[in-house]
This record gives C-alpha cells, structure tokens and sequence, in this order.
C-alpha cells in the first residue's frame, strides 16, 4: 500500500512548524514518529498534501523536571518513556503505559505528542493522561496554552487542539510512591484495548468505554466513601455508553470495566 | 526530493518521492531484498531494519524520515565474510522454517541484544512480540536468540566472531 501523493517539508523549529500550518491550513498534517498518521495515508484514509516533520526537532525531545511536573516533549518515544528512569521513579504509571503500546518497533517510532493528538480512545496512553491528572501544552502563533488531560480529549479522535496548533508537551505530576494499577485486555499481542483500566491512588480511568479516555466518577466516589475496591469496581461501568464492534458488545465491555477496574484497584503497587 | 543517509555503512545520495516508503526504497532503489514486505500494516515485523541502531518497521518509515541517518539491513550483518552470531545462532538453532520472517526476526533480535544483552526467555518471547512467523517456529528462534546472548561475542557486530568456532567462549 501507497500513500497517495504529498509535499515533505521537515520544520526547522517549532516556530517554523506552526507557521507552516498557519499558511498551509487543514492541507497540512504534521508528522512525528508517523504510526498513526502513515498507516492511515496507506489506507488512504487520509490524504494530505503537504507533511510538516517536526519528528527531528531537539525542543520536543525529552523528559525534564518543571517544580512538581514531568515535562515530556512532544516527539519523545513510547520507548524512551518506558525505561527512562526518572518516569519510572516520579510516574511510573506512565513509563508502564507506554511499554504498553504497539510492540519494540512500534515503541521506537510512535511519540507521546502523536498518540494523544491521535486521540484513539482505546490507546494506552490517553488513558494513563487522564489518570494521572496530567495535561498537554499546546503551542501556536498566540504562544504557549495548558489545557488539562480531560479537557483535552473531545471525542473519537478529536481534541481541542485548533487549527494551526500543535501538541508541544504532556506534563504530568509527579507521585513517586503513589499506588498504581494498570490493566489491558487485548486479543492479541501488540494490539488497542478491548477495555482498559488505569487506577493511581483513588483515581480510575478507563480506555475504550467511550469516545474519549473516562474517569470512572462512580467508582471514585465509593473509595472515597470507604468501599473497598471490589464495591468500588462495581459502578466502573456506571454511566458509560461504549461502543460495540467486532470483539465486544456492550455490556460485555462494561463487565470487562468491572472486572479490570477491581484487579487494577487489587493490584496497586 | 534528495535523500542523503547511510545504508549498511555506504552513504548513499537519491532522489526519491516523499512517499516513497522506506522498505520499498531499500528493495527497489537500493536493490536490498531481505526486508520484507509481509503484512504492510506495521504489525508483523517482516520488514525490520535497524534505523541508528533501532529496530523500526521499514513500512511505516518514509524514506526521507530516515535522511542523515544509519539504516541497517540484514544484508548488512554478516561482516568479512562471516555470518553475524545472531544469523549464526539462527542457523544453529534452525531458528527458521519457510523463511520469510527471518530476516525481520533477526534484525529485531539484534536491536533487542543491543538494549538488553542477556535477555530472559520471557524477554526475549516479549522483545520479538512486533514479529509473526506464520510457521509458529517460535520455540527455534527464541532459542537462537538466547543462544547467541549466551555467546561472548554476541554484542556488537564490529567485534563479533563467528560463533561456532568459539564453543568454549562464556558470556561475561
């Protein structure tokens, strides 16, 4: 399969890019680790006409401290955020979702900034975003805005990201020592969640239970109140609306929410 | 567009279409055939190369992703004439059937040995997880793999020797 045709541009800057997609307009995609956007172009699902490349560029590659935060640029790996150490100490959460993702080679190519602008409501890390409580930072012409993890995600792969920006950094707080669990149902090796559920502390998330990464309220509100988790996993499914395919329908994956929901809650590390 | 980067040490310089996938630019411009193309939808690992040291699903590259940059293929393995100690163990292991995923298992066995040079069988079983091999000899290769993390000289190529002529070599 071919990519239909397009111009390659690779951005000098991150200034450059959002020019770019300021005088390009919707023709325009912007390409990092390329493993959601290219798979799509050979399906000719998608087509755009001009690929900015902002996968090189040093200012969106990295993990760094910002007071209580971890700052991951944008083009920074699913690999390097797997054994990066200091992930693994200040959010391991995170370091774990995304040894997750894909398989190795998948994990050397596809970026975290890729991943959440994709906004596959079934990939790992959105969902560990939004249980984490982290947020994006978004650049374009105006400067620099922070929009939270949940406010983030609009619907199947939509997000508020507008047009003529891009996705610079997702920050996440640091909690080292925060108990976490992390569960994924998938049919296959390498393959998106059928249903998945992330838990840190008293927060739960779930993957693939609607069009975005949900917080299970319900569930949240009975640790609160004292439940133990097993009583709290019960209402995980509470109000969620998941759609049906192939692999599940959907209270098949609202039992999944339940179940994965208790183990994640169980096994907390 | 102009391409300039490394293919198995050789600098090369050509004009390609910017979406000109890297495993076609490797078996068509560059007339290398070990990568292959299998599934095409970055899920069975056929196409494996090395991109600076990394293995990379070479149909989910483009080709001017990977300017100013290494690629390796299996092609480029075996130095001075003798085979690399992962496609010696391969051999010596019979980690192969109908053939067709080797050269993708042996690349993603070489970058996996370059990150984690004495892997467990759980890690190796888990580091070839984005390799299929439709002939299900999983338990041949990931004994070769294991087999060539055992021999000394397993890790970098440039020093590498042939491994059956070092039997009594023992991994440090």
């Amino acid at each position: 399969m071919i990519p239909a045709p397009f111009d390659y541009i690779a951005a000098e800057s991150t200034a450059h890019a959002v020019d770019l997609l300021e005088s390009l307009g919707d023709d325009a995609k912007l390409l990092a680790g390329g493993h959601s956007l290219l798979p799509m172009m050979k399906l000719r699902l998608a087509a755009p006409s001009v690929l900015i490349d902002i996968g090189g560029l040093a200012e969106l590659i990295g993990i760094r401290v910002d007071g209580d935060e971890l700052v991951i640029g944008a083009a920074t790996p699913h690999a390097a955020l797997a054994t990066s150490d200091l992930v693994r100490t200040e959010a391991p959460l995170l370091a774990h979702s995304a040894a997750q993702v894909g398989d190795p080679q998948i994990r050397h190519r596809g970026t975290i900034g890729g991943s959440l602008a994709h906004a596959d409501p079934a990939a790992d890390l959105p969902m560990a975003l939004v249980a984490l409580g982290g947020s994006v930072d978004l650049l374009g012409q105006g400067g620099t805005r922070n929009v939270a993890a949940e406010d983030f995600f609009a619907g199947y792969f939509e997000t508020a990201l507008e047009p003529g920006e891009l996705v610079a950094a997702a920050r996440v707080p640091r909690r080292p020592g925060a108990a976490w669990g992390y569960q994924k149902f998938v049919r296959r090796a390498n393959d998106w969640a059928i249903v998945g559920a992330a838990a840190i502390d008293g927060r739960i998330a779930l993957a693939n239970m609607g069009p975005v990464p949900l917080r299970a309220h319900a569930a949240e509100q009975a640790l609160a109140d004292g439940a133990s988790p097993a009583e709290a996993a019960e209402l995980a499914a509470d109000g969620t609306e998941p759609g049906e395919d192939v692999h599940a329908d959907r209270a098949y994956r609202q039992h999944l929410a339940r179940v994965l929901t208790r183990r994640a809650l169980e096994h907390r590390t | 567009m102009r391409v300039e980067l490394t293919v198995n040490g050789q600098q090369r310089s050509d004009d390609v279409e910017p979406r000109l996938l890297l495993v076609h630019y490797l078996r068509e411009v560059c007339g290398l055939r070990a990568a292959n193309v299998g599934c095409d939808t970055t899920s069975c690992g056929a196409c494996t190369v090395l991109l600076n040291g990394s293995s990379v699903k070479s149909c989910t590259v483009l080709t001017v992703q990977a300017t100013g940059r290494q690629v390796t293929t299996a092609e480029g393995l075996a130095a001075d004439g003798e085979l690399h100690p992962v496609q010696a163990a391969f051999r010596q292991e019979h980690g192969l059937q109908c053939g067709f995923c080797t050269p993708g298992m042996v690349m993603a066995a070489v970058g996996l040995l370059s990150e984690n040079p004495n892997p467990t069988e759980a890690e190796v079983r888990e580091g070839l997880e984005g390799n299929f091999c439709r002939c299900t000899g999983y338990h041949n290769i990931v004994r070769a793999v294991l087999a060539a993390a055992a021999d000394a000289s397993a890790a970098p190529a440039e020093t590498a020797g042939p491994v059956e002529a070092e039997p009594a070599e023992v991994a440090g």
